[in-house]
């Protein structure tokens, strides 16, 4: 009896020896394999991703030597606007969904299409777009149909992400706030919202990152020609002001496909190196300062 | 008889409201989805200054009885509440009753203690200010007023805007309960607000439980400890599958129970 005992615990022991070695092996491919394509990008284009004469200057059509001075300040001015648009109207839509009408059939229903919507490939979202937007609308290839079209890309996402931080908050809070004599409103507002913060917050800067690196939803939306930009020019109508929301916008994600597809530059593969590696970069960057700020918010929030 | 003579050094004041019940339930009863019925013909008075017990085995619906006393089941879709439960003189069970008002005369305590992930400053100034107080000073007021009342002054008063979470659990409850005085509440309901703590932080609860009551506060609460019943209450309601099998004294209740599954459940015979 006692020996059977034995030899069962010592198998066990094995075998979880075995599985989390085999666990570990995997975890080990999939690190090495990504942070080899990391460094891989940025090493390949660290040349040119530090000179500040790429990052502001001009692009050239035929001549080497051209900068992505535009598609930068695209890119970011896109992803603002995205979020500005996208973050209210994700925020207004979990609270509904998590605290307004959890589990009936119309929530149901809707969390189904937010899950079908967040797998459609982008490129749909990008041709919808340019139905709707560009071509319905007439807004022609814009920035602002760009911003639209990232915002149906990034809503299922940001939604899921708030719906899951707010239903990560312990319904004790919620009773405690309602039985104080507060509304639903008021608890939401100031003991659910503040709590799940810090989780919202890593959400939207997550989000952000991948709304920067996104290329096939604005292909047919923000276009892809970049005209250089005027930053004196007061002018909201001129394609040249940076801030006029109806020029044609094109982003560093897609000036890298565009380059590859039909460029003729003669630097081709430097520029596109370059471009690549500071995607990569900004991207990075998104994810540390993500970390970051969650946790001090959390900190500042829970009075510590 | 011992009561009685306690009660005298209350006052006359606090006495003459207490003959008058603030709260009562007429034929109580409650269906969770229509069909699953967890309480049923609960006829129960709470009088002023008074520590009511609930007591009786697990799932029998002492949970469900108190969640109606402030309404709290309304915000289950599928729950629905049958019967008068009178407070202030009118039946509150009404589709038009200000819940946001009556929940501030009729607070309760959670089982889990489940302070705000804020300051201990903010955790009971916060409801206060949503209602509209919003004098610094009369808040500064309101937060001594109930950490004292909740015996916890002393122990946090250096270190108000520390955050809750830094408080031990049997510190939280009493927040929790000071977060509830705040209100200046007329009944205040529990829900084994023991349960997750030590025998000493349990103590000092039941102690702050006898002050409550001695401000004129009807207090009710739910508890799986007969110790904890007896010591602390005026009456007791046994509550079983979903009934209420015997109300009365706590004494009477404990010494004489009129049914036999009153004696059983608290011989430890039951089941
Ligand atoms: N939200 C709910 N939906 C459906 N049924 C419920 C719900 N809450 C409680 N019930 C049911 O109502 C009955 C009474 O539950 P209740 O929580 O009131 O018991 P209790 O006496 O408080 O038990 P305990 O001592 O374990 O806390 C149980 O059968 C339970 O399954
Ligand atoms: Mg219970």
């Amino acid at each position: 009896m006692a020996s059977d005992i034995k030899a069962q615990v010592s198998r066990a022991k094995r075998e979880d020896k075995i599985a989390t070695g085999i666990l570990m092996a995997i975890v080990a491919f999939i690190f090495i394999l990504l942070a080899a394509l990391i460094v891989y990008i940025i090493a390949s284009g660290a040349q040119k991703a530090f000179d500040p004469s790429f990052l502001t200057g001009k692009p050239e059509q035929f001549k080497e030597g051209g900068g992505i001075g535009p598609e930068l300040f695209n890119s970011f001015y896109l992803l603002v606007l995205t979020m500005i648009i996208s973050v209210p109207l994700s925020l207004g839509a979990a609270i509904y969904l998590v605290e307004y009408a959890p589990g009936n059939r119309v929530t149901h229903i809707i969390k189904t299409v937010i899950e079908v919507l967040s797998s459609l490939p982008s490129i749909v979202v990008g041709l919808f777009g340019f139905l709707l937007f560009v071509i319905y609308f007439g807004w022609g290839f814009s920035i602002i149909s760009g911003a639209f079209a990232l915002t149906i890309f990034n809503i299922p996402l940001l939604v899921r992400v708030i719906q899951q931080a707010l239903e990560s908050v312990p319904t004790t809070q919620r009773d405690a706030g309602l039985a104080l004599g507060l509304t639903r409103w008021e608890t939401t507002i100031h003991i659910l919202l503040p709590t799940a913060m810090p989780a919202i917050i890593t959400g939207i800067i997550l989000s952000a990152g991948r709304v920067f690196g996104e290329a096939a939803a604005l292909i047919y939306t923000a276009g892809q020609s970049a005209p250089m930009l005027d930053f004196t020019c007061l002018d909201f109508s001129s394609p040249t002001c940076p801030w006029n929301i109806f020029r044609p916008a094109e982003t560093l994600a897609v000036h890298i496909w565009k380059i590859n597809s039909e460029g003729v530059v003669p630097d081709l593969a430097a520029i596109s190196n370059g471009t690549a590696a500071v995607l990569m970069i900004c991207v990075l960057l998104f994810n540390l300062i993500a970390r970051f700020v969650g946790k001090r918010v959390g900190k500042k929030l829970v009075a510590e | 008889m011992m009561q009685i003579t306690e009660r005298d050094t209350r006052g006359a004041a606090v006495e003459a409201e207490m003959r008058e019940p603030v709260l009562a339930t007429h034929d109580v009863g409650v269906r969770y989805d229509e069909t699953k019925v967890a309480l049923s013909g609960v006829n129960l008075e709470f009088a002023a200054g008074e520590v009511t017990s609930l007591i009786g085995p697990s799932g029998c619906g002492k949970s469900t009885f108190l969640r109606c006393l402030n309404l709290m089941n309304r915000e289950i879709p599928h729950c629905h509440i049958d019967g008068e439960i009178v407070y202030d003189g009118h039946n509150i069970n009404t589709p038009d009753e200000n819940l946001y008002e009556l929940r501030q005369s009729i607070g309760m305590v959670f089982q889990i203690p489940n302070p705000f992930r804020k300051s201990i400053r903010d955790n009971i100034t916060f409801a206060p200010r949503c209602h509209g107080i919003k004098d610094k000073k009369r808040l500064d007021e309101i937060v001594e007023t109930s950490l004292v009342k909740a015996a916890l002054w002393d122990e946090v008063k250096d270190k108000l805007d520390k955050s809750a979470y830094a408080l031990s659990g049997g510190q939280r409850q009493r927040l929790c309960i000071a977060r509830t005085l705040a209100m200046n509440p007329k009944v205040v309901l529990m829900d084994e607000p023991c349960s997750a703590l030590d025998p000493i932080a349990t103590f000092s609860i039941e102690d702050t439980i006898g002050q409550i009551a001695g401000e004129g506060i009807s207090v009710i609460i739910v508890t799986h400890n007969i110790e904890q019943a007896a010591r602390i209450s005026d009456k007791t309601a046994y509550f079983l599958l979903g009934e209420v099998v015997e109300w009365g004294d706590t004494d009477a209740v404990f010494s004489d129970p009129k049914d036999k599954r009153t004696q059983d459940y608290l011989t430890g015979r039951f089941g």
